[in-house]
């Protein structure tokens, strides 16, 4: 069975980068000049013309430089942009060039060769699909997924050869050297949705969700299916009509199962390794990006080489490595991975649609059947539509969320095909398959309006869509408010209710990675980071709080203790050495000025003049600016062309968890005390005020460590400084922890003594019973990993009477 | 995650919040299953803390307006129905339900809704929305950005827009009136709910 790319460059389509005709060769003997100098041709020369040392490369990076200055311009004019998807544009620049070219050369230089194709361009395109899919919604919604890239793609490869096939029976289509299996073949190669296509136009378009991830999956996970047919009907037509027995009919069924199986296995192992080896990296950190490229690059070529589904392997390298590269290596090195990625990716995709036009200007390849390319066309869309509708009802009968109306016509409608059914029309051989240039032609007429007409026009038509179904009308201040006010609250209880469906499987898998894979894969430092989110205040170790410090002071994050800004406490980069922030802070809180964290930005606010004005629209405006928004609206999608900055979220996130546990903080302190119950949600709150991101669930902690260590840091300085403004009356200055301590328990029962030990550094009772009390000491005890035991003791003991076993400080500490 | 009928009638009570709130044994079961797993002290009530570790509604505005819901007239903790009772305030609304006479009206109805609504805003229970009450809300809603003498002009206005008989104060007919041409029924509706 030829594999999937038969060495392409034995298909006569050669790595055409080499202008043939081109007679620009400068010799490195300037003999054209004629110069008197040139009595002894081997005489040195000063300058030389040395084209042919540099063709190569030059004219790569030639293109690539035109592909990107294309770029700059098209961005100049948002209204273009507005209307006409950049692919479409790059499609119409590369027919420019394409005519340049052809114009100086009268031969088609340059043209998109399945090599260059599938083995450059398209590898970091589907990287960057996995590395920044949505794991989330993406594994949700695995089963529609496989759903649509299975059965839909044999289902339109199936009907659209077929139906061809029969029109060319009744001879519409002109004497045609075709049979069956060279409409099969074409049907199976033109049935496929291109990821690349379609992302470029989804860009523009915004979705919800849901129907994103499907159409985006889809697109990527039926390169199985167009991988095994391609190669079944390739060899088939190989072996000629005749020759093809039942057994070959099963084989090729067979055939899939392990072509989608294998590739996605070489996938996760590559990831595996890739994380594995992410583990170690620490101190080559600046190589470290490096290895992300290579691995998955290798588990691309490795599948291709045992003829598996090269995409599958390295969307699922991607998918699978996300977490645990994301978890392992440094973050400017997560900075670096993404940056890249999406360079590449983008750049990528530029070049691809330019040679997509570039390579359509070539007259020896078209061959023009007006029948066959009007019916493909006619074909490919009727069959998508009623592959989806079909589908889409089947589906809706299992699915918790169902699928409208609207989304399935942008699920018909947004069926873009591209590069990939060009590259493997490209691939075939024009002697096994005698109309291989009608096919190439047909390919490029629907590629072409697919993604410039339908591109084109999938916005308009969405939004005449959504707009037919709402009234257009200016909504009242009222509207506003309260319709965002319910959008909050429709958040807020999709979240008490739990997400849709499948939480079981997930919590089970949570489980089995956190026991198995995260021990395997992740460093001990974020493990642990990750694990002490979870049990502080559950279990005390001081220990573990010890080498964290000692950990954080070695790698220098304390460095900016000593900074007496408050400013850079509070924008601090959370970004650096998680484990040790935590401490970090608190202790620069607990060293710093017991007033100097004002953490109540709305009293900075109130500071600064405000305009008086009563007009309706700034009411308006104000509103529209400043209303939180949702959680709907601020959730993580994906792009091509930008990395999604999480600053915005950030800030409203910040805001609202700081007003949040204030709240809970001041209700609390107001409910009786002393009753284990209200202990119990002390520990609670605190925990609360731990790593809490978008998405909650303990299980989910590893996700999204931006927000994590963010709110880390607010809600443990919120506590301080909340505590300490109470305390502020009282107490002066809070030098020495231990004394407070005590007078807290015997003064104030009605403050809880736990909350004024939240500024203080001894974490528990029973460590300040060992502590030799100085000062300088407590800086180095992270005090926020209380447990619950601590606090049981605190509340119940009046005296300092450790519940636990005496616990020597470990040597490590410095102290 | 089978929904079997057997599975179902582990869930204490489970005819009668059937009948009550009209959800599906499916999602009966799935909302218990959703209840033992925010119940994390396993005895089979939710209290205010159990709500609050989900860390999302942290992070949103109105999270702790809505916990309070969940714990009316200051109960400390709720047991699975009325979990379910307020929960089934979010079903889609069925269009042509027929309503027998002397039925209560159905907790997701469009009134229900709206009540639920109103309520996170009435914190007094005074059945009105008083302008300080809503600019309580409002301050929750909006950023820091926000000047208090802005947010007081917003909340004059909005009270202005809705208040009909002229009294300072939004009552619950003119919420409702204020909000007619709202699609309530798809703003407060989870599709998975149904």
């Amino acid at each position: 069975r030829p594999p999937h790319l038969p060495a392409g460059i034995n298909r006569g389509s050669a790595l055409s980068l080499n202008g043939h005709g081109s007679d620009s060769s400068g010799g490195h003997n300037s003999h054209d000049s004629g110069h008197g100098e040139g009595h002894s041709p081997d005489g040195l020369q000063i300058v030389s013309f040395k084209w042919h040392h540099v063709e190569a490369p030059y004219i790569i990076a030639v293109w690539i430089l035109v592909a990107s200055l294309a770029k700059i311009v098209f961005h100049m004019s948002h209204k273009v942009t507005n209307v006409v998807p950049e692919s479409a544009l790059l499609i119409f620049l590369g027919l420019l060039l394409g005519g340049v070219v052809w114009g100086a050369d009268h031969s088609a230089s340059f043209t998109l060769t399945p090599t260059i194709f599938f083995f450059y361009l398209l590898p970091p395109i589907v990287l960057d699909a996995g590395y920044f899919m949505p794991n989330r919604l993406f594994f949700g919604n695995l089963g529609t997924i496989l759903m649509y890239a299975v059965i839909g793609t044999v289902w339109n490869a199936a009907l659209t050869g077929l139906s061809l096939y029969g029109v060319f029976l009744t001879g519409i289509m002109g004497p045609l050297q075709a049979g069956l299996l060279d409409f099969l073949l074409f049907g199976s190669l033109i049935a496929a949705v291109d990821p690349v296509a379609v992302l470029a136009v989804f860009e523009e378009v915004h979705v919800n969700d849901v129907l994103f991830i499907i159409v985006f999956g889809e697109s990527l996970l039926n390169d199985a299916v167009t991988v095994v047919l391609y190669n079944v009907f390739d060899s088939f037509v190989a072996i000629g009509g005749e020759n093809v027995t039942g057994v070959d009919c099963v084989k090729g069924i067979v055939s899939f199962f392990v072509v989608s199986i294998g590739g996605t296995l070489i996938g996760i192992i590559f990831a595996l390794l890739l994380s594995f080896v992410t583990r170690f990296t620490k101190h080559v950190r600046i190589i470290e990006p490096g290895f992300v490229f290579i691995i998955s690059y290798l588990s691309y070529l490795t599948s291709e080489m045992l003829s598996l589904s090269a995409i599958l392997a390295i969307t699922f390298a991607g998918v699978c490595c996300q977490k645990y590269v994301n978890a392992n290596i440094n973050e400017q090195s997560v900075t670096t991975v993404r940056y890249t990625m999406k360079m590449l990716a983008s750049g990528s995709e530029t070049i691809v649609f330019m040679f997509l036009g570039i390579s359509a200007v070539d007259p020896n390849i078209w061959t023009w059947n007006t029948a066959f390319i009007l019916l493909t066309l006619v074909f490919i869309s009727v069959y998508r539509v009623i592959g989806v509708v079909i589908q889409t009802w089947l589906l809706n009968r299992y699915r918790m969320v169902q699928l409208e109306i609207i989304d399935q016509v942008v699920m018909s409608y947004g069926g873009l095909r591209g590069a990939v059914a060009f590259a493997l029309v490209a691939l075939l051989d024009p002697e096994k398959v005698k109309e291989r240039n009608l096919f190439v032609s047909t390919t490029i007429i629907v590629v072409y309006f697919t993604v410039i007409f339908q591109g084109l026009t999938i916005k308009p038509l969405v939004s005449w869509l959504k707009v037919k179904r709402s009234e257009h009308r200016d909504p009242l201040l009222n509207e506003k408010l309260h319709g965002r006010a319910f959008d909050h609250i429709l958040s807020a209880i999709e979240d008490i209710s739990g997400q849709i469906g499948h939480n079981y499987m997930r919590d089970k898998w949570a489980k089995f990675e956190r026991r198995f894979l995260s021990k395997l894969l992740m460093r001990r430092s974020a493990q642990k980071s990750r694990d002490q989110i979870l049990n502080v205040f559950h279990e005390l170790n001081i220990k573990d709080a010890i080498s964290y410090v000692a950990e954080g002071e070695r790698r220098g994050s304390l460095a900016f203790i000593r900074s007496a800004s408050t400013d850079q406490l509070v924008n601090v980069d959370f970004s650096t050495q998680r484990p040790s922030i935590v401490d970090a802070s608190v202790s620069a809180l607990l060293r710093g000025n017991p007033s100097s964290v004002c953490l109540d930005m709305q009293a900075i606010e109130e500071k600064r003049k405000s305009v008086r004005d009563k007009e309706d629209t700034l009411s308006h405006h104000v509103l529209q600016q400043y209303l939180y928004k949702p959680r709907h609206q601020t959730r993580h999608k994906y792009s091509r062309h930008a990395i999604t900055p999480n600053t915005e979220d950030n800030k409203q996130e910040k805001e609202i968890f700081r007003r949040t546990m204030k709240k809970r903080l001041e209700s609390f302190k107001s409910t009786k005390l002393g009753v284990n119950y209200s202990k119990k949600s002390i520990k609670n709150y605190k925990k609360d005020c731990m790593p809490r991101k978008v998405n909650p669930e303990y299980s989910d902690i590893e996700e999204a460590h931006e927000h994590e260590v963010a709110h880390q840091d607010i809600g443990i300085s919120f506590i301080a400084s909340a505590t300490r403004q109470a305390l502020a009356e009282t107490y002066n200055g809070i030098d020495n922890p231990t004394f407070i301590s005590d007078e807290n328990v015997m003064v104030r029962p009605a403050i809880p003594p736990w909350l004024s030990n939240e500024d203080t550094v001894v974490p528990s009772q029973r460590a300040r019973v060992q502590i030799p009390w100085s000062p300088n000491n407590f800086r180095r005890l992270t005090p926020l990993r209380l447990s619950t035991r601590s606090v049981d003791s605190f509340q119940m003991a009046d005296g300092p009477v450790p519940e636990h076993p005496r616990m020597t400080l470990p040597e490590g500490t410095h102290l | 995650m089978g929904a079997t009928g057997s599975a179902v009638s582990r869930v204490p009570g489970a005819d009668e919040i059937q009948k009550e709130t009209g959800f599906s044994s499916a999602h009966i079961y799935r909302l218990y299953d959703r209840f033992q797993v925010l119940d994390k002290d396993d005895n089979g009530v939710l209290s205010r803390r159990d709500l609050q570790s989900i860390g999302e509604l942290a992070v949103n505005p109105l999270g702790d307006r809505i916990i309070d819901a969940f714990f009316p007239n200051g109960v400390e903790t709720i047991d699975f129905r009325s979990f379910v009772r307020i929960l089934a305030h979010f079903r889609p609304t069925e269009e042509n339900r027929q309503r027998e006479p002397n039925a209560s009206e159905p907790l997701n109805s469009r009134n229900s809704k709206l009540k639920f609504a109103f309520q996170l805003y009435d914190q007094d229970k005074d059945g009105k929305i008083s302008r300080a009450e809503l600019l309580q809300v409002l301050r929750m809603m909006v950023g820091v950005e926000v000047t208090d003498e802005q947010l007081e002009s917003i909340a004059d206005r909005t009270i202005q827009e809705a208040d009909l008989d002229g009294d300072g104060t939004i009552s619950f007919e003119e919420f409702k009136k204020s909000l007619e041409k709202v699609n309530i029924e798809q703003k407060m509706s989870i599709r998975f709910l149904r």
